[in-house]
């Protein structure tokens, strides 16, 4: 932080013409647009009444799957849209009607579950006066209503911590990056969902999944280079304050957000290997081959920099500036080239948690980020604001809350425990599990 | 390529529901962000309970339309209670990061499939408008001149809009100019010393809270007024395009809100409609149609950083009155 390189440095004309030149790198890959598919409404504009419903699996809608209406004259074929949804036109009120889903055309190892029924795929449902009904069936691991507590348990909590080390590599980065500059980065989901995004676009490119990952990770890096470069540390010279400061991240989230909607559509596109079929290891757990290397991945890749902030130089003056950053930077540690590393470094980890999240949910979506984002500020919240271990700890707590909780409550609503019990322990313990009293002033 | 229903449209969104409804949550979240210092980024949460209250006294409980807007803007009011007595004490990021999760909790409780029956799920609500529309004293026709040309609900829906919008507006300016106001203003600037003075920060900032929530969810009762409650809607995007909109006017001013959400929406309408038509006439031939609409949503974002960065005063407010630049 020398008083030269401040004066040298050109400030906000670089930073616009670098910002530009982003936005036009990523206006550039424009190439793929998804289309929707369309036998999602059939006869609805022919008849007044309609059976309809959301085919969903833990939130997430299902595309592609068949199902047929029958009964009173009627024997109607029809497909989910990209959001799940379907509807049939039907001519008779007050008539009863049966639903059947084909189970066939569910993701491998999905089926539709109810304990008291034998046959859930089908439905009775009556369309009353009103003249819609909409039937909804219960989606899920098809082995789930055979399955004991304990067990579910146990599957549960694998799914989780899996979950919950990919949030962590993306928590460190947004954590790290609260400790140096101060800045709650709303846009760091953006970073993660470009590295999936990066992926996608290479791998259907050509490009092996494998070298595409990688490509993404680096990608990734130079994204979080170039935001540092480009945006953040032209704003730190200006000295802007801390809040405009984030809500410049969410402008930068919400374009960016809208770039990716631009370059890969409004549908959920999946990588190479998302339907692998799940191998059983012990009891009931059964994994993929792709969550087995995500999870040796998040442990490998979360060690490393635990070990890199441990004990590496440029780790130890991240800490130090985390901690202090006039005294850090009184005492000689350049305080720009270390932020510098730490946007790297929380790009690559973000571009990471972006892919393997991708195979996580699945599929790759534009505006994957913003349920992602709220998960994140939960997890480093939770750990204490700027801790890097606390961000960590947080975020395998928050990705167990997240997959336990659907033991109890609706799968939809597996997003919303983790929040909560964010705003109930901001209540009793507002710095966090690792967080210091000061910081909450 | 045609101009004429280009124009029209821009011309009509100066006075659409979503216009009053961005303008009454602008104005809400003025006197939470601009005058009380608060950190809310939850605005789009106070808007749910509006539209999810309104349609739901009427379509559950079969109150009168009058009774469902009441009851909308009381539970943002609890919202803000629930919301505000544990989070105020903390430090303006947490607030942030509390209150945009108490949003989205709202809205995925909204969503899910357990509560259909009151909430329609994904579905949302639609088919609560029989009292309103009987409450209409307007007679069966249509009315205005030019693009402003609408049947009797749509000028019933704008003029109490209008009407909403201009109390809410009086009111805040009012406030403003009183002691409370001035109290909320100090508090902003800097707590401590109006603490020293013996003012209990803290319920100042609840009832901050509680008076823009209301006025919030007031915006949501608008924004359900002339179609349907559609979960899709109140997003956390929602939020950020308030915060545009009240950035683009001026955080701490009575006008800029009303004024930014005007220009906010004009500018939508224009390029919503201008860009299909440049793609249908082939100027931008790298561009489908679908990607021309989401390119002014982009421009959204990238304002709102332009506007933080350069202006942060916004087009009315002064640049004295604004702490958060610090």
């Amino acid at each position: 932080m020398t008083r030269t390189r401040q004066a040298i440095a050109s400030r906000l004309p670089r930073a616009a013409v670098l910002l530009v030149a982003l936005m036009a790198a990523l206006l550039a890959m424009l190439a793929f647009t998804a289309s929707p598919a369309s036998a999602d409404e059939v006869d609805t504009d022919k008849y007044p009444n309609r059976v309809s419903g959301n085919v969903q699996l833990n939130g997430e809608p299902l595309e592609g799957v068949e199902l047929n209406v029958s009964g009173n004259g009627v024997d109607t074929d029809v497909v989910t849209d990209e959001n799940g949804q379907w509807a049939v036109g039907v001519p008779e009120k007050n008539a009863d009607y049966t639903v059947t889903l084909n189970e066939e055309t569910l993701p491998e190892g999905i089926a539709v579950v109810d304990e008291e029924d034998d046959s859930p795929n089908e439905k009775e449902t009556t369309v009353g006066p009103g003249g819609r009904v909409s039937v909804n069936f219960f989606i899920g691991e098809g082995e789930r209503n055979v399955t004991g507590f304990a067990d579910q348990l146990v599957q549960r909590l694998i799914t989780g911590l899996r979950f919950g080390l990919m949030l962590a590599l993306a928590a460190v980065g947004l954590s790290l990056v609260f400790g140096t500059t101060g800045l709650s980065n709303f846009a760091h989901a953006e970073m993660v969902t470009f590295g999936a995004v990066a992926a996608l676009l290479m791998s259907q490119a050509g490009v092996p999944i494998v070298l595409a990952a990688a490509l993404a990770v680096a990608l990734g890096a130079v994204f979080g280079f170039v935001l540092d470069a480009g945006l953040w540390r032209p704003l730190r010279r200006r000295r802007v304050g801390i809040v405009q400061l984030m809500i410049v991240s969410i402008g930068l989230s919400l374009a960016v957000r809208y770039v990716f909607q631009y370059i890969i559509g409004g549908g959920t596109s999946q990588l190479p290997g998302a339907d692998a079929r799940p191998i059983p290891l012990f009891g009931t757990v059964a994994l993929t081959p792709i969550d087995m290397i995500s999870f040796g991945i998040s442990i490998v890749v979360i060690l490393a920099v635990a070990g890199w902030l441990l004990f590496t130089r440029v780790g130890k003056a991240t800490r130090a500036i985390s901690d202090n950053p006039s005294l850090a930077a009184a005492s000689g540690i350049d305080v720009d080239g270390v932020v510098r590393i730490v946007w790297v470094l929380a790009g690559a980890l973000a571009a990471l948690a972006g892919v393997l999240y991708a195979y996580y949910r699945p599929g790759i979506k534009w505006d994957m980020g913003s349920a992602f984002l709220l998960l994140l500020f939960a997890a480093v919240t939770l750990g204490g604001l700027g801790t890097a271990f606390g961000a960590l700890i947080g975020a395998l707590v928050i990705g167990l809350i997240v997959e336990v909780s659907t033991l109890w409550i609706p799968a939809d609503l597996k997003f919303a425990a983790p929040l909560v019990v964010l705003i109930i322990i901001l209540l009793f313990r507002p710095q966090g599990i690792l967080g210091r009293r000061e910081r909450i002033g | 390529m045609d101009w004429i229903p280009i124009l029209n449209n821009t011309a009509s969104s100066i006075i659409s529901p979503a216009t009053i409804a961005y303008a009454l949550a602008a104005l809400g979240l003025a006197v939470h962000f601009g005058y009380a210092g608060l950190l809310n980024f939850g605005i789009a949460g106070f808007m749910a309970l509006g539209a999810y209250g309104y349609a739901i006294s009427i379509l559950t409980f079969g109150l009168p339309w009058w009774a469902g807007a009441l009851i909308g803007m009381g539970a943002a009011a609890v919202f803000a209670l629930v919301l505000g007595i544990p989070t105020l004490r903390l430090r303006g990021d947490y607030l942030a990061i509390v209150t945009i999760a108490a949003a989205e909790v709202l809205r995925l409780l909204f969503l899910t499939t357990a509560f259909d029956d009151v909430t329609g799920s994904a579905d949302g609500l639609s088919g609560y408008h029989g009292s309103f529309r009987d409450a209409n004293p307007l007679p069966q026709g249509t009315y205005g001149f030019g693009p402003w040309e609408y049947n009797e609900v749509g000028w019933w829906v704008r003029i109490l809009g209008i009407i909403a919008l201009v109390l809410a507006a009086v009111m805040v300016w009012r406030l403003m100019a009183s002691p409370w106001g001035r109290v909320l203003k100090g508090i902003r600037e800097d707590e401590d010393a109006v603490r020293a003075l013996g003012k209990n920060v803290f319920s100042y900032k609840l009832q901050a809270l509680v008076v823009g929530g209301v006025i919030a969810a007031a915006g949501g009762v608008v924004y359900a007024l002339p179609s349907a409650v559609n979960p899709g809607v109140y997003v956390t995007s929602l939020t950020f395009f308030i915060y545009t909109a009240l950035l683009l006017g001026g955080a701490a001013t009575v006008f800029g809100p009303l004024v930014g959400s005007l220009i906010f929406w004009v500018l939508q309408t224009f390029i919503g409609n201008v860009m299909p038509a440049l793609v249908t006439a082939g100027v931008l031939p790298f561009m489908s149609n679908i990607q021309s609409q989401t390119v002014r949503f982009i421009l959204v974002g990238i304002a709102l950083m332009l506007i933080v960065i350069f202006r942060p005063q916004g087009i009315f407010g002064n640049k004295k009155e604004l702490t958060f630049v610090k």
